[in-house]
């Protein structure tokens, strides 16, 4: 069987300059420069895209132009992708352009980021956000599994030296740091400290997918999708986010391991064949169950597992090697998802500024998180499957 | 530092188009669930239908006020300004079997521990909106 993504290639990717605060930008000011940039790295122009998809896909058609045009906006991140790759599989458009960002939007530092409290009726009262949301998951891991505050911080120190080392990361020589000082960090939300948990910043990117026919005159080496899916339990933050909601088999908080069967079945590869994981980090505790949720690891044995350096550089799973939303960039609720499937690409290009990964031919990124209720999955491969 | 009920002045729960029973029933010191009158099962929010066999059978009941500390975290940086720290919002299992998010008060954050008894409490937090929270449960 042909599959399915076999004509779709990545052929843009570009990360604006992400900072703490980008004063003279909005988040669509910002997401426009991504989009552009990503064209600009395709070595294609606004004048060739016929489709737009998630962030401000609308707003993107004026802005540049490009009506009559295809328009999706109402996807963010890798379920973007994936709804992009599907319009040129299914003939419905033959390059298709996504932007994203993130400014101005978290004004007032009194309150957490506007993005992470939420508003439900059942949720407001008791003051959680998104730090409390994924602290009531990890700590059902710690409960069952003996997981230890430890193993989190080794996590967060990993992923934050990762963007100690990028110098397009806005934490960029802001390490090393050590498990210990993630622990002497104040707490956020037990068993979060400050710095297990994901900050904020602004910034944009963009991504070109292109069909594979395109790719004998576009700029970049075309990076390919291998397969990719989605899981969900329900609506973020409006009930109780309990570890056992769901089957007993497939628990809420490994949400993202059908999404991951299901990516591994359409690629053909399974978790030995993943050469880095740009897994979504909004809180530490995330990475060690998505290494179980993906089948790195056995269940419960994550703690362990990020203890010996399998997950740092020259490791056996290196994981979100540009310091993710801990180090890199988090600009809000769209521009940090796709960034992990961007740092995927550069990665199998061999073009990453840091922590490349020597060779990597396939990887797997992630979007999403427990506390959420949700997981995304996307694997990427230099190949064409 | 004994964990408290928050005061007025947080940001209150704006109930839905389901729920006046459930917020009715906090105001009247009641913890009330939806059950499905044909299979049994008990709604994870108010609705119509039945999320298990998906029938439009729901009756409210009223739950006893028991059951266990699930899993629950210590606040110290409020997601709001209003709220006073520390704070622990919680998952409870009520003795009915299903669970609920609220919040544990009346005792230190290191008293908590996962299975711990616990009965509910009722406070105002506006002058329509009481919550429901959750304290060590008396011997």
């Amino acid at each position: 069987m042909t599959h399915p993504f076999r004509d779709v290639a990545i052929v843009g990717v570009h990360n604006t300059e992400q900072a703490r605060h980008l004063p003279e930008h909005d988040s669509h000011s910002i997401a426009l420069e991504g989009a552009l940039g990503a064209l600009g790295d395709a070595g294609l122009t606004p004048a060739d895209v016929d489709a737009v998809v998630g962030q401000f896909a609308q707003e993107d058609v004026l802005a540049l132009g490009l009506g009559p045009c295809t328009r999706r906006p109402n996807s963010l991140g890798i379920p973007a992708v994936l709804e992009a790759a599907a319009l040129i599989a299914t003939d419905q458009a033959d390059v298709v352009l996504m932007g994203a960002g993130g400014a101005a939007l978290y004004t007032d530092r009194t309150a957490t980021a506007p993005w992470t409290r939420p508003a439900n009726e059942f949720v407001v009262g008791y003051g959680l956000f998104t730090a409390a949301e994924f602290a009531l998951m990890a700590r059902r891991h710690m409960v069952t599994f003996g997981t230890t505050t430890e193993q989190l911080a080794t996590v967060a120190a990993t992923i934050r030296n990762n963007g100690h080392a990028n110098p397009e990361a806005v934490y960029h020589r802001r390490g090393p740091f050590t498990a210990a000082d993630i622990l002497a960090s104040r707490m956020v939300a037990d068993p979060f400290h400050l710095l297990d948990c994901s900050m904020t910043s602004e910034g944009g990117c963009g991504l070109v997918l292109a069909r594979a026919d395109r790719t004998a005159s576009t700029a970049s080496t075309p990076v390919w999708i291998l397969g990719g899916a989605s899981d969900s339990y329900g609506p973020a933050y409006q009930i109780a986010p309990a570890w056992d909601l769901g089957p007993p088999e497939q628990p809420a908080g490994y949400v993202g391991r059908r999404a991951a069967r299901r990516a591994f079945r359409t690629a053909g590869i399974g978790p030995a064949d993943v050469d880095v994981a740009e897994l979504y980090d909004p809180f530490s505790f995330e990475i060690i169950r998505q290494l179980e949720a993906y089948g790195f690891c056995a269940d419960g044995e994550g703690g362990p597992f990020v203890l010996d350096g399998k997950i740092g550089p020259g490791g056996s799973i290196p994981v979100t090697t540009d310091g993710g939303t801990m180090s890199f960039s988090h600009a809000g609720i769209s521009a940090q998802q796709l960034q992990r499937v961007i740092r995927g690409v550069e990665q199998l290009r061999g073009s990453c500024l840091s922590m490349q990964v020597p060779g990597a031919e396939v990887a797997l990124c992630s979007n999403g998180g427990s506390g959420a209720l949700f997981t995304d999955v996307l694997l990427l491969g230099s190949g064409r499957p | 530092m004994t964990l408290l009920p928050q005061s007025e002045g947080i940001p209150a729960p704006n109930p839905g188009r389901w729920s006046a029973p459930y917020w009715d029933g906090c105001r009247h010191g009641e913890l009330r669930f939806q059950r499905c009158d044909l299979c049994g099962a008990i709604n994870p929010k108010p609705g119509v239908l039945c999320h298990r066999c998906h029938r439009r059978a729901l009756t409210w009941e009223r739950a006893g006020g028991g059951g266990i500390l699930y899993s629950w975290t210590v606040v110290w940086r409020p997601q709001h300004p209003s709220f006073g720290v520390p704070y622990a919002p919680a998952i409870v299992e009520l003795d009915e079997g299903f669970r609920v998010m609220s919040a544990m008060v009346g005792c230190e954050p290191d008293e908590l521990e996962a299975g711990m008894a616990v009965e509910a409490e009722f406070h105002p937090v506006s002058p329509t909106i009481t919550l429901p929270y959750f304290r060590p449960r008396q011997r």
